[in-house]
């Protein structure tokens, strides 16, 4: 297969981080060797047990080639499962010094069968290391946990935390509960202790309820829209609930659910908190000051106003040290750095979104 | 700032509802007998989303020591008429009804609410308007109150929540759309849920403050229901109203459906230019709460510059919930044109009912004068 190799340009002479990449399996199979073989035998008679009406796809079905970039086909298997196209169409080709692999079906988070869940979660971590990370170091894997299994997750956690190649920790922001409720802190104790961040990318499957507060949107538009409204969601409890407030060192990274909604939310939260504030006192400060300090936020798909310059006034009041540059590679709607921002930055504030803020988080050389 | 002119047209404003003993006359036999016999008279209807006692419910200054916020229309005269000089002011009464599962009697609550805002509140203030609350349970029943009722041209919009059973845009409902168009009725979506799924697209929320929190993000989902079922197209004269929504939000909202339109076009090829412009044509917002940091008028006009027009904001109270202190309604640093368009242009341009509404009123208020 012949990729033209581009020219290095402004972006990629600057070696990027790059927040959210996807691996894949060439063929399902793929997992069997890192399953024990009982759950090998439930994967091959059952599948996976969610919480949807159908089996083996999506239930909003993709735009564009499942919802992968049709030049990213190898020919061995779906985009993303070849390492050697994966670098010659993207770390190469873009000069990603770093990439973080964001694997999110078939690790448990949304398996309804907790022992299977785990099995899975153990599973799949041990395949990023094995398929992609060790062959690969510019790759570093994330540890996948079901997050309805907090006991589990915790033991996941603290077995992989030991091994840099794992950069941080993934769980489900559609979850059974709202995050920021109690069954869920163990999780935050332990990522606060091993010192990683925890990522929350937008996922395909629910953990119970619905995309909207009005039950099921009908088309795959509204359905990927829900993906920033259910991140707003889980922000909102995390907030509320007082979790940043009894973690204070742990750091959230939202992958993939938007940026240019958070000063607007964390406005009406100040507005609002303030207000009931009786109701929630163990939120001591105003609400802007948690997310300011332990969120960040990937910038793939990134928003694009007619008027490019808003968008840069919008990470002013971000903040340009919390938003982190991410493609999504391979799939559709993949960012290109050349081509995402379409106003004029600083070196400082290029150097900082396409590179150094990922470094300080994840402590990378 | 206060309001600077006279004559603001106020298109949110909250009589409390009345207890269910007050509609008793308004209902017939069937119905007097089932809340008297099943006691469902002696229940207030809160909805859920309001608690009486919550600082949000009720500004301070604006509690009685008896009756309820917003119970007794001299208390309306006098603390959110009078004070903005507003000439005309929309109510909309939040009344539980719309969360019971019994479609009958939802309706019949409907009915007799209607009924009672025309002859307690309408008949006697003439700047009063008011919104048609339907049960949208069954858009039958929804759609046989709204043609029972809008020959009072004194209803100027139908009432729906941005929390329900399914998303508003959905073709079950365009029934509803389409008598709204035929009585040339604007259709307003209210801050409220019937809690028929969770409020977060993760569960249930622990705390109040996070529900109406999400409030916000259920209306950009209406939005996106709205736009993507192809109402607008549907529907090309619909003015949708959504009430105490918040507007920060929008220009994320205006920035990504734009952006993922051209991705996704031909899922919903009806959409035939980009959602912002459909958005800005349609759509219309209550300025009330103005969600943004206080004091900080810079951020507030970038957010309006960021929205991209000055037709889409109308003025509104929120009375008697507390959302501003003094008779501060207005931000500050907006521009005398945006002004004038907040409180008169835009909400007349959105209800064409008011357009007579404003004679009538002057009338009213004219004749007042000459009694006195």
């Amino acid at each position: 297969m012949n990729i033209p190799v581009r020219h290095a340009t402004a972006a990629t002479k600057l070696a990027i981080v790059d927040c959210d990449i996807h691996p894949a399996f060439r063929k399902p199979s793929d997992l069997y060797p890192f399953l024990p073989a009982q759950w090998r035998e439930h994967m091959i008679t059952f599948g996976e047990h969610l919480r949807q009406g159908l089996s083996g796809q999506l239930a909003w079905p993709r735009m564009s080639a499942s919802g992968l970039r049709v030049d990213a086909f190898p020919e061995d298997g779906p985009p993303g499962s070849n390492l050697d196209l994966m670098r010659r169409q993207h770390l190469d080709a873009n000069g990603v010094e770093v990439g973080m692999l964001m694997q999110l079906s078939k690790g448990g988070m949304e398996e309804r069968n907790l022992e299977f869940a785990a099995a899975l979660s153990h599973a799949i971590n041990e395949w990023q290391l094995e398929t992609f990370v060790k062959p690969e170091p510019r790759l570093r894997a994330g540890i996948v946990v079901p997050q309805e299994d907090a006991a589990f997750a915790v033991k996941e956690i603290e077995h992989r935390a030991p091994d840099p190649s794992f950069s941080q920790i993934i769980i489900s922001p559609r979850s059974s509960d709202p995050l920021g409720h109690r069954r869920y802190w163990p999780i935050f104790e332990a990522a606060q202790r091993c010192n990683r961040p925890i990522a929350l990318h937008v996922q395909g499957f629910s953990g119970g309820h619905a995309s909207t507060a009005s039950g099921w949107p009908t088309y795959y538009m509204e359905e990927h829209y829900a993906a920033t409204t259910g991140m707003q969601n889980t922000l909102t409890s995390l907030v509320f609930e007082g979790v940043f407030e009894r973690f204070p060192k742990l750091k959230i990274v939202l992958v993939e659910g938007g940026f240019a909604w958070a000063p607007a939310l964390c406005w009406r939260m100040d507005k609002h908190w303030d207000r009931l504030r009786v109701e929630t006192p163990h939120v001591k400060r105003p609400p802007s000051e948690y997310v300011r300090e332990h969120v960040w936020f990937t910038t793939q798909p990134i928003e694009e106003p007619d008027n490019a310059q808003h968008l840069a006034e919008v990470i002013d009041w971000l903040g340009w040290d919390r938003l982190m540059f991410s493609t999504d590679y391979p799939h559709w709607d993949f960012d290109d750095p050349q081509h995402t921002f379409k106003f004029a930055m600083t070196e400082a504030q290029k150097a900082k979104v396409f590179r150094d803020n990922a470094k300080a988080l994840y402590g990378l050389p | 700032m206060q309001v600077p002119i006279k004559g603001a047209i106020d298109c949110d404003l909250h009589p409390a509802p009345p207890g269910a003993e007050a509609l008793l006359p308004y209902l017939d036999e069937y119905w007097r007998d089932q809340l008297v016999d099943r006691h469902i008279a002696r229940y207030s209807f809160n909805l859920t989303s309001y608690p009486p006692n919550s600082p949000l419910s009720a500004r301070p200054d604006w509690r009685q020591k008896s009756g309820l916020p917003g119970g007794d229309l001299d208390m309306i005269r006098r603390q959110a008429l009078d004070p903005f000089g507003s000439r005309i002011a929309i109510c909309n009464v939040l009344h539980g009804a719309i969360a019971l599962f019994n479609e009958d009697m939802a309706m019949a609550l409907s009915s007799a609410i209607n009924d009672w805002v025309a002859k307690e509140l309408l008949d006697r203030e003439p700047r009063l308007r008011a919104s048609i609350l339907v049960p949208v349970h069954n858009p039958a029943h929804a759609v046989a109150e709204i043609e029972r009722v809008a020959a009072d041209k004194r209803f100027v919009q139908v009432l729906l929540f941005a929390m329900g059973d399914m998303l508003l845009g959905r073709r079950p409902y365009w029934p509803i759309y389409t008598v709204a168009k035929k009585h040339d009725l604007a259709v307003a979506i209210h801050a409220g849920s019937t809690y028929r799924h969770a409020p977060m697209a993760s569960g249930w929320s622990a705390h109040r403050v996070e529900d109406y929190v999400a409030q916000s993000a259920a209306f950009e989902s209406q939005l996106l229901s709205f736009l993507a079922e192809g109402v607008f197209q549907e529907f090309p004269s619909l003015r949708l109203v959504l009430s105490e929504s918040g507007f920060t939000w929008l220009p994320n909202l205006l920035w990504r459906t734009s952006k993922s339109w051209r991705g996704m076009r031909a899922e919903v090829p009806w959409i035939d230019r980009s959602p912002g412009e459909i958005i800005r044509e349609h759509v219309r917002v209550t300025l009330q709460p103005v969600d943004s940091p206080p004091g900080d008028t810079a951020t507030l006009l970038r957010t309006l510059e960021h929205i991209g027009s000055d037709r889409m904001l109308l003025f509104s109270t929120d009375y008697p919930h507390w959302q501003f202190d003094g008779d501060a309604v207005l931000p500050d640093g907006l521009s005398n044109e945006m002004v004038r368009r907040i409180l008169i242009d835009n909400p007349l341009e959105t209800y064409p009912r008011l357009q007579d509404g404003v004679q009538i009123s002057d009338n009213a208020a004219s004749k007042k004068e000459a009694v006195r």
